[in-house]
């Protein structure tokens, strides 16, 4: 039996307010607020609740649970999606994916789970002082969330989607593994990007935040965080504005949050932004500096035997082979994984129009697609991008591609052509407005060789933002300390990916989860002198 | 350090003088729907001007032949782009009004889209050769205004599932609702 954990929260009691449907302007208190309902706030609601403090969650997008989860991408796009999943970088070369919705990202996401590479770690220690970011230190906290999220090696079947990774990668002596997944009693749908409809994910829509609402925590949905309430240095809570159903404009109707502490989990393009409207101190300028996206290029094939990319678990093989070629900080390195396929994703992405868009569209059922997503920030020809404000104060993410990333990517598109044509493709086409549908190896390589990349002619997507408000120990190169606290002012911790110097290198969400854990429960503990309630 | 309103306009803005161009025929339109003096908003109208024209060309190979179903369809596929427009974030809409009141305004339609007739009239040629021209473009403000057609024609036709079983897509399986 599948059941609406909401509905059936809110005949018990739970405290759920949508501000779309408020009629008048609220003032109220909590312990701490929550801002962002993501991995990073799913995670901080539920430890601060369960250590007994009254926490009050503010998410800008709707509250969507299992019933309107109708695996439809024309639904779950502008529901669930920020801008509708059409997020772009100020150029406009990059596609962004991130969640606006409860849950954040993890209702939409593809429930990868990697816990954060020892090698990130190393860099981390070695370059922004995070002394005690050692796997060995981190491993505690990694445990409770696999426990919490039901993490663990996926025992199900990879669809042929996936299966192309690793057949092409044997042929070749590549090495291919099988991934983790944040799933229990996964029906193999394959439409995890849309909701999960059997309850199956992991996700905080439906593990923290039903926790958190079950210890009497606060939600609000459709309520926009704008501005940070701050009293000399001390934050007091913050200012909200609340928005209409459709979560594109905002009402004419606010929500005033005091708090004894604010979490700020909005993130990696949120949480900058709230702090650039709210003014605080910033000298050294590094609010929404070093943003990260792991730019993925993509590569589509065409296979003789039907592939049924939308169905089975979107993702359930990768391979790191090529992010051990070289140094971390050398020429850049590349995860490769398979990308699902769903009509509207597939149909916009590949590029050209007419006869030969709709000659590939019809061979839809023996698409395949795999992906390489780009480990940014570990040289210097590789900063990120950098949160700006509009006038009307949402953020927009400037991130100059520059050629360090168009090498990887050319070399990324070499490789996935070689991995496709080695598992049997008849024709294999980079997506770049210049790309060809090449059908052998040999012409593909010439090919690509000469493919000029550049912004807006390679189609690049992400799905993983990083950084912005990076931690480190030096208050001149980083936004918080490595426990995620604001250096310049108190009661505020960021919790969520903004927090990472540099892109993870891996799907990100394991290593939002169990930092955040571990912050967050040191700072239940500063709050009630106890220690912290332990999650699983 | 904000970006202004005018994003789309500004990006990379190398002609930029001759673009800034519909921006200026754009506030008076404003202003005029805003006055009930022109019957629809001007992204909407200016919508329903362009896109069908390009329908038939982004979508070639996936439109019916009948006259009647043709029609139908780019009517369909027209809506289908003004819901999709209407979804994307308040900053996102300007643009792409400012986008589409560009190629509707006869000055910059023929002095940017390099259009000579109003787009009822264009041929597949001329709409193709338009495309053609903006995908090639050396400016990111013409290959980015292209890349957004493409992706919102593409992208409604492909939100339907009438469109699901020429391409072989069976759907969503069936789940049974909780209760
Ligand atoms: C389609 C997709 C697939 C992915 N697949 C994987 C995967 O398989 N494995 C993996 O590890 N990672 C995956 N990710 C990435 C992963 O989900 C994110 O890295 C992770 O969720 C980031 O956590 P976060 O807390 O930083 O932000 P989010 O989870 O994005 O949460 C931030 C929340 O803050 C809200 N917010 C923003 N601004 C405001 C404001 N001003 N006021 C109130 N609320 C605000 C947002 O609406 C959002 O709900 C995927 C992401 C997407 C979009």
């Amino acid at each position: 039996m599948i059941n609406d954990p909401y509905r059936e929260g809110a005949a018990r009691g739970w405290r759920l307010v949508d501000a779309a449907r408020l009629e008048r302007d609220v003032e109220a208190e909590a312990d701490v607020i929550v801002l962002g309902s993501g991995a990073g706030g799913g995670i901080a609601a539920e430890v601060l609740a369960k250590s007994g403090l009254r926490v009050a969650i503010v998410e800008e997008g709707p509250l969507r649970s299992t019933p309107d989860f109708r695996m439809r991408e024309a639904d779950a796009y502008p529901q669930l999606y920020q801008e509708s999943a059409a997020r772009k970088t100020a150029d406009k070369a990059i596609n962004i994916l991130q969640g606006r919705c409860v849950g954040g990202s993890t209702t939409v996401n593809w429930t990868s789970s990697f816990r954060t590479p020892p090698d990130t770690l190393a860099f981390w220690r070695s370059h922004f002082g995070l002394d005690d970011y050692s796997p060995e230190a981190l491993l505690p906290w990694f445990e409770m969330v696999e426990r919490r999220l039901g993490i663990h090696e996926w025992n199900g079947v990879p669809n042929l989607n996936n299966e192309t990774l690793r057949s092409g990668g044997q042929a070749l002596g590549i090495e291919v593994s099988g991934m983790r997944r944040n799933v229990r009693g996964c029906w193999n749908l394959g439409y995890c990007g849309m909701g999960c409809p059997t309850n199956a994910k992991q996700s905080m829509l439906l593990t923290t935040i039903p926790s958190a609402l079950e210890q009497g925590a606060t939600l609000y949905s459709h309520l926009r965080a704008e501005r940070l309430i701050v009293e000399g240095d001390q934050v007091r809570g913050v200012d909200c504005v609340a928005m209409e159903p459709a979560g594109v404009h905002p009402r004419a109707l606010r929500v005033r949050l005091r708090a004894r502490h604010v979490v700020l989990a909005a993130g990696a393009i949120g949480s900058p932004a709230l702090l650039l409207r709210s003014g605080l101190p910033d000298p050294a300028q590094r609010v929404g500096r070093r943003t990260f996206l792991h730019p993925v290029a993509l590569s589509a094939a065409v296979m003789p035997q039907v592939v049924a990319g939308h169905a089975g678990a979107p993702q359930s093989l990768y391979s790191d082979h090529y992010l051990h070629r070289d140094p971390i900080d050398g020429p850049v390195g590349f995860k490769l994984e398979s990308a699902p396929l769903h009509p509207v994703l597939f149909g916009t992405t590949l590029q050209g129009y007419g006869e030969a868009h709709a000659g590939l569209m019809r061979e839809f059922p023996h698409a395949q697609v795999l992906l390489a997503l780009l480990r940014d920030g570990f040289h210097e020809a590789s900063p990120g991008g950098t949160v700006q404000l509009r006038d009307d104060g949402t953020p927009v993410l400037d991130y100059p591609l520059n050629d360090y990333l168009f090498d990887g990517m050319r070399r990324a598109l070499q490789a996935m052509a070689e991995i496709q044509f080695a598992a049997g493709a008849r024709s294999v086409i980079p997506v770049h407005e210049a790309g060809l549908r090449w059908s052998s190896l040999a012409e593909a390589r010439a090919g690509i060789a000469t493919l000029l990349l550049q912004p807006l002619a390679l189609r690049v997507v992400s799905a993983h933002v990083m950084g912005g408000c990076a931690m480190g120990k030096d208050a001149a190169q980083s936004v918080v300390d490595p426990r995620g606290r604001h250096h310049r002012v108190r009661g505020l911790t960021v919790a969520d990916g903004s927090l990472f110097p540099t892109s993870i290198g891996a799907n990100p969400q394991e290593s939002v989860y169990a930092i955040v854990a571990r912050n967050v429960s040191a700072l239940a503990a500063e709050l009630t002198g106890r220690p912290a309630a332990p999650i699983a | 350090m904000g970006l202004t309103r005018r994003t789309w306009l500004k990006t990379g803005i190398a002609g930029g003088l001759l673009l800034a161009g519909a921006w200026a025929f754009h506030k008076p339109l404003d202003r005029l729907a805003k006055r009930g003096l022109v019957a629809q908003a001007p992204l909407d109208g200016a919508l329903r001007l362009v896109v069908p024209a390009l329908v038939p060309v982004l979508l070639a190979g996936m439109l019916p032949e009948a006259a009647g179903e043709r029609q139908a369809a780019i009517r369909q596929a027209t809506d289908g782009v003004a819901t999709a427009v209407a979804a994307l974030s308040a900053a996102t809409q300007q643009e792409v009004s400012e986008l589409f009141a560009l190629l509707a305004l006869p000055p910059t339609r023929i002095a940017v889209a390099r259009l000579s007739v109003p787009w009822p009239e264009a041929s597949e040629a001329q709409v193709r050769a338009f495309l053609d021209g903006w995908r090639g473009s050396s400016l990111a403000l013409l290959q980015s205004g292209y890349q957004a057609l493409h992706d919102l024609v593409l992208g409604a036709w492909y939100a339907d599932p009438a469109h699901w079983g020429v391409i072989g897509y069976p759907g969503p399986p069936e789940v049974p609702r909780p209760s």
